[in-house]
């Protein structure tokens, strides 16, 4: 394009550069800013109109002033893909950072991503199995689903999506996943455990990873899951594979979208987020899916931490609309020393249905579910009642089912971090197991054909 | 003259501002060198404000934009049905002819096949005078729906010629004597409501199979009706539930930025699903909107008025339709991002100003009313709300509210016990039954209203008793209470309880429904008067028979069972009044 260096700053806001008196100027072009010092920064344009340009820089505005050069390099952001990604681990921006050498590019990817064609889709229906009962059970989770963990801080969240991700697999089916994970704005020290055990398991060789600590310039967040999403549609819809992306954390992703709002001093929406943020959710969890014709598959493991706790914040309330279906980390089953501290009761996965059954799970699995949750939910409600009146005022219904929500979680949610269930034998079956300690006239939700069928007979009525 | 064509001077995301043209308010325009479409919302000095339904990076100031003369249409005409659009009527397959999987941008495309042929019939002849809306003939437009050509609005006359025969949409069809030409197609901008003669008062209820929803709160065609609920507690299934099952005519059904899978699901499914009446696929009565939530925004905005457009004009052949709409929150949540980005001054938790009456005039274009032919059709609208932590007391939720007539609120709490559809019992309403009473006495049964008010009342008291029994446990309470208790969870587990994903449960007819809230009722008769007699509460509530009663509504051929089913456990009951 032009080539031209501008050198027109009038303002500077938090991470926004104001400029005027440019050549027409894209919407969305990508810009480079040269530092008297020479340090290059990235940034892309936000406002452009006649008069004045808005520039977000990614790595922050720190040391620019008016003498900063500015060169708009006239095309969108891209990102350089090939299958060589796979094993490497690179920055928020999508540069080596582990000493490696450049990618090569095998294509330059637009990182936005259109929207797929709802036409086009294919409905997901393939079951994955986690090894986990409470997932492969209660919210079985299916590919090219995005399903979202809901959790806060103190929580394991991560140590769970750990074990998802190397225990992930298609009952009846070779095919592996690639890994492609995305760190916006974490620790270093959560960094390490997630790269250390992805490297234990030699789970690395076949993950990608885009890494932005929490030291790492916030704006630049912004793209990081972006690129996480376009190298896993290059390697999905190009090259067949299926891919599980795991990004971590958008709360702080959805953080930096507030900085950008308050820097722009937008109008904004719910608890100072901008009222976009809707939007802007779904343009990065909308990137899951299947597509006809194509073999590979995206599946989305977002993993967000809940402010205070709270399921109505906007973070959580806005991807749960958008997602399908949320896993939620509950502190109560934590402290009671429950791993995995799935609170099922909240949990959902909308895909479910799809995925599950006879030739896909196994006939009796959604009755199983459907009763596990009644007589789970139930079991709570009255540990309530018993808090008060006592257990002497139960009847004998109310009794079993009091047992029962122990049962359920010391025996059927609790599980060692490498334990991997199948879902017949190790998650079903135990279910109906569990589930006989309850009178079967009880057992309402489940057909009698499976109660026939299933019921462990020797402690059948 | 006004000025053809002008320059853009400022882009912020899908809101783009001209200088050079001076277009009409809601004019669509052509902007920048790939003509992505727009529409004009903000005249401001000599800026006209743009908001353009396709993405907007890579444009630049200095690009053309055009003026087209037009507000934002929809053509309508045979080959709506079946069809699947985006937002502004783009029709998704041919979309993805023309640039694959991905939604790219610059595409034309007409939403009715302009090339097909259909097979016209004159219903009117040469001679006639016809007026706006008058039906000239009829083309089978797909294996159960008649569809009616209609004269356009504003068009009357004496008609010279008309003919029978293989036309496509837009050949000539008939020709007034006044020289007015008619084609099979027409176009309507979709921000005005059509024309009809006057409305009617609903007096029939829209059947939609669902227990809850037909028998305590009903609605009426041509009625309006909201359903909030937070995320997960089953807005989609039940809208998808009534676009299968009720039975109107023709179903419109909007997913207006939801999720692509589960259009897709929509899609997958609908071509195999059976209406019950015709034994034709479903899908042959419906037309589907599909804006999901990563499609631009501003072609969200504009997709439920495109379907409620369609809506009208088959209402105005004299067909009930039925319009879902998932969901006016992200609609409105449209409506928000583009006011920000004009920069307007905020209402109520940044939502524009003018969200309340937004809401009013889409609720208000649904109705029961006269055709301009004199006909009688009917738009039944019914929308979803997904209010941000299921707090119904944010502004779309009460802007909706206000203006419809019924009130299905969706539980967290029950679906999370898998309790589902999830709506309350406590505080959902309609406000029909009164004007709907005469229907339900005429055609189901006399003492319908009566049952429907029994049942209401049991759940109303077993509320109170729940109360007391959170404090004391059920057993400190004396028998009858307990029975009521036993009853209301029948009605509960048995009656409001519903598995759309049931192949026999799935649909109830109204028939059907009395006859189990008759069942309910017949329980409670026969237990109290075993209990008098003597009997143990916990033998009556544990006989084998009701079980049966129960888990029967899962087999097929359960409307002609139940009678004996309900003998069965009577006789049941009665026995364990001996035994004692």
């Amino acid at each position: 394009m032009t080539g031209k260096e501008y050198r027109t700053i009038t303002d500077v806001k938090g991470p926004l550069v104001f400029l005027n008196k440019t050549e027409p100027v894209a919407f969305g072009e990508i810009v480079e800013l040269r530092l008297t010092d020479g340090t290059l920064k990235n940034g892309q344009v936000l406002d452009t109109s006649d008069d004045q340009v808005i520039v977000q820089v990614f790595e922050g505005t720190a040391s620019i002033d008016k003498q900063t050069g500015i060169k708009f390099l006239g095309d969108v952001f891209k990102l350089p893909v090939s299958t060589d990604m796979i094993g490497r681990i690179l920055d928020g921006a999508g540069r080596p950072r582990d000493g490696g050498p450049a990618i090569v590019a095998d294509e330059m990817a637009d990182i936005i991503g259109a929207a797929i064609n709802p036409y086009s889709r294919q409905s997901p229906s393939s079951f994955i199995q986690t090894g986990i009962s409470a997932i492969d059970a209660c919210t079985s989770l299916v590919r090219g689903q995005k399903l979202p963990i809901f959790s806060a801080s103190g929580l394991p969240h991560n140590d769970i999506a750990l074990q998802i991700a190397r225990q992930a697999k298609l009952v009846g089916s070779d095919d592996d996943f690639v890994v492609v994970f995305c760190a916006m704005g974490i620790t270093a020290e959560e960094y390490n455990f997630f790269v250390h055990d992805l490297e234990r398991t030699g789970a690395l060789e076949n993950a990608c990873l885009f890494v932005n600590l929490a030291d790492d310039p916030a704006v630049e967040r912004l793209i990081t899951p972006r690129l996480a999403l376009t190298a896993a549609e290059y390697l999905a819809f190009e090259h067949d594979y299926h891919v599980l992306v795991i990004y971590t954390d958008m709360t702080n992703y959805c953080e930096s979208l507030r900085q950008i709002g308050a820097a722009r001093e937008e109008v904004p929406g719910r608890r100072g987020y901008p009222g976009y943020m809707y939007t802007d959710l779904a343009m990065l969890y909308e990137r899951a899916g299947l597509v006809k014709g194509k073999k590979g598959s995206i599946t989305q493991f977002p993993i967000l931490t809940m402010p205070g706790d709270d399921i109505t914040h906007p973070i959580p309330d806005l991807s749960g609309y958008i997602t399908e279906g949320q896993i939620v980390i509950s502190r109560e089953l934590h402290q009671k020393g429950i791993y995995p501290p799935i609170n099922v009761l909240p949990s959902l996965s909308r895909l479910m249905n799809a995925g599950i059954g006879d030739g896909k799970t196994r006939e009796d699995h959604k009755s199983v579910s459907d009763q596990l949750y009644a007589a789970y939910a139930q079991g709570r409600e009255l540990r309530g009642l018993v808090a008060i009146v006592g257990e002497d005022a139960l009847n004998e219904r109310d009794l079993q089912l009091l047992k029962f929500a122990d049962i359920f979680e010391n025996q059927f949610l609790r599980q060692s971090r490498d334990e991997d269930r199948s879902i017949g034998e190790g998650t079903l079956d135990y279910a109906w197991e569990l589930l006989s300690n309850i009178d079967t006239k009880y057992l309402v939700r489940l057909d009698q054909k499976w109660i026939d069928k299933y019921h462990p007979t020797d402690k059948k009525e | 003259m006004s000025k053809e064509n002008g320059v853009i001077y400022r882009i912020s995301g899908p809101v783009v501002t001209a200088v050079g043209i001076s277009p009409r308010m809601y004019e669509v325009v052509r902007v920048g060198n790939e003509g992505l479409m727009g529409e004009v919302i903000e005249l401001h000095g000599d800026q006209s404000v743009i908001q353009v339904y396709e993405e907007t990076s890579g444009v630049r100031p200095g690009e053309p934009v055009v003026r087209t003369g037009q507000t934002l249409s929809v053509q309508l005409g045979p080959g709506l049905l079946t069809k699947i659009y985006d937002g502004i009527q783009r029709p998704l397959p041919e979309l993805e002819k023309t640039m694959g999987v991905f939604i790219k941008r610059g595409v034309d495309a007409d939403g009715l096949d302009l090339e097909k042929i259909w097979s016209f019939n004159a219903t009117a002849k040469a001679g006639d005078s016809v007026s706006s809306g008058d039906i000239l003939g009829t083309v089978q437009e797909t294996k159960t729906i008649e569809h009616k050509v209609m004269v356009p609005p504003g068009v009357s006359g004496k008609i010279k010629s008309i003919d029978s025969g293989d036309f496509n949409v837009t050949q000539t069809v008939c020709t007034l004597e006044e020289g007015a030409e008619i084609q099979m197609m027409q176009k309507w901008p979709v921000r005005t409501p059509r024309p009809f003669t006057k409305k009617h008062a609903p007096e029939v209820p829209l059947q939609t199979g669902q227990r809850i929803l037909d028998f305590l709160f009903p609605l009426a065609k041509g009625g309006t009706a909201g359903i909030p609920g937070p995320f997960g507690s089953g807005k989609t299934v039940t809208q998808q539930q009534l676009a299968k099952w009720s039975d109107a005519d023709i179903v419109v059904y909007i997913g207006c930025g939801e999720r692509g899978n589960e259009m897709t699901e929509v899609l997958d499914e609908f071509p195999h699903l059976m209406d019950p009446k015709t034994g034709e696929a479903l899908m042959n009565r419906t037309t589907m909107i599909a804006n999901t939530s990563n499609m631009p925004v501003a072609a969200r905005e504009a997709s439920v008025y495109t379907g409620i457009t369609i809506a009208e004009y088959f209402r105005d052949m004299g067909y009930d339709v039925a319009l879902m709409a998932d969901s006016t929150s992200r609609w409105a949540e449209a409506m928000r991002e583009i006011s920000s980005r004009l920069e307007e001054m905020p209402g109520e938790e940044g939502y524009p100003a003018y969200l309340s009456s937004r809401l009013a005039e889409f609720y208000e274009r649904a109705g029961r009313v006269e055709t301009l032919a004199g006909g009688d059709g009917s738009v039944s609208v019914i929308g979803a709300v997904s209010p941000p932590g299921g707090d119904i007391s944010e502004p779309v939720s009460q802007g909706t509210l206000r203006i419809v007539k019924v009130f299905w609120g969706l539980d967290a709490g029950l679906a999370r016990q898998r309790h589902f559809p999830a709506i309350n019992w406590l505080n959902s309403y309609s406000l029909y039954p009164p004007s709907l009473d005469q229907w339900y006495r005429d055609n189901i049964k006399s003492d319908f209203p009566e049952i429907r008010t029994e049942i209401s009342a049991l759940l109303q008291v077993e509320a109170e008793l729940q109360e007391i029994v959170q404090l004391v446990g059920s057993d400190a309470l004396p028998v009858d209470q307990q029975l009521t208790l036993e009853v209301a969870r029948m009605i509960r587990e048995f009656f409001l309880q519903q598995n759309a994903f049931h192949d026999v449960d799935t649909y109830s007819d109204l028939k059907l429904q009395y006859n189990m809230a008759k069942a309910i009722l017949s329980f409670q008769e026969e237990s109290k008067k075993a209990i008098a007699g003597g009997a143990a509460l916990e033998d009556v509530v544990n006989v084998p028979a009701r079980t049966d009663l129960m888990r029967g509504r899962f087999e097929s051929g359960y409307e002609d069972k139940i009678d004996e089913m309900l003998e069965a456990m009577n006789k049941q009951i009665a026995d364990t009044m001996e035994a004692n």
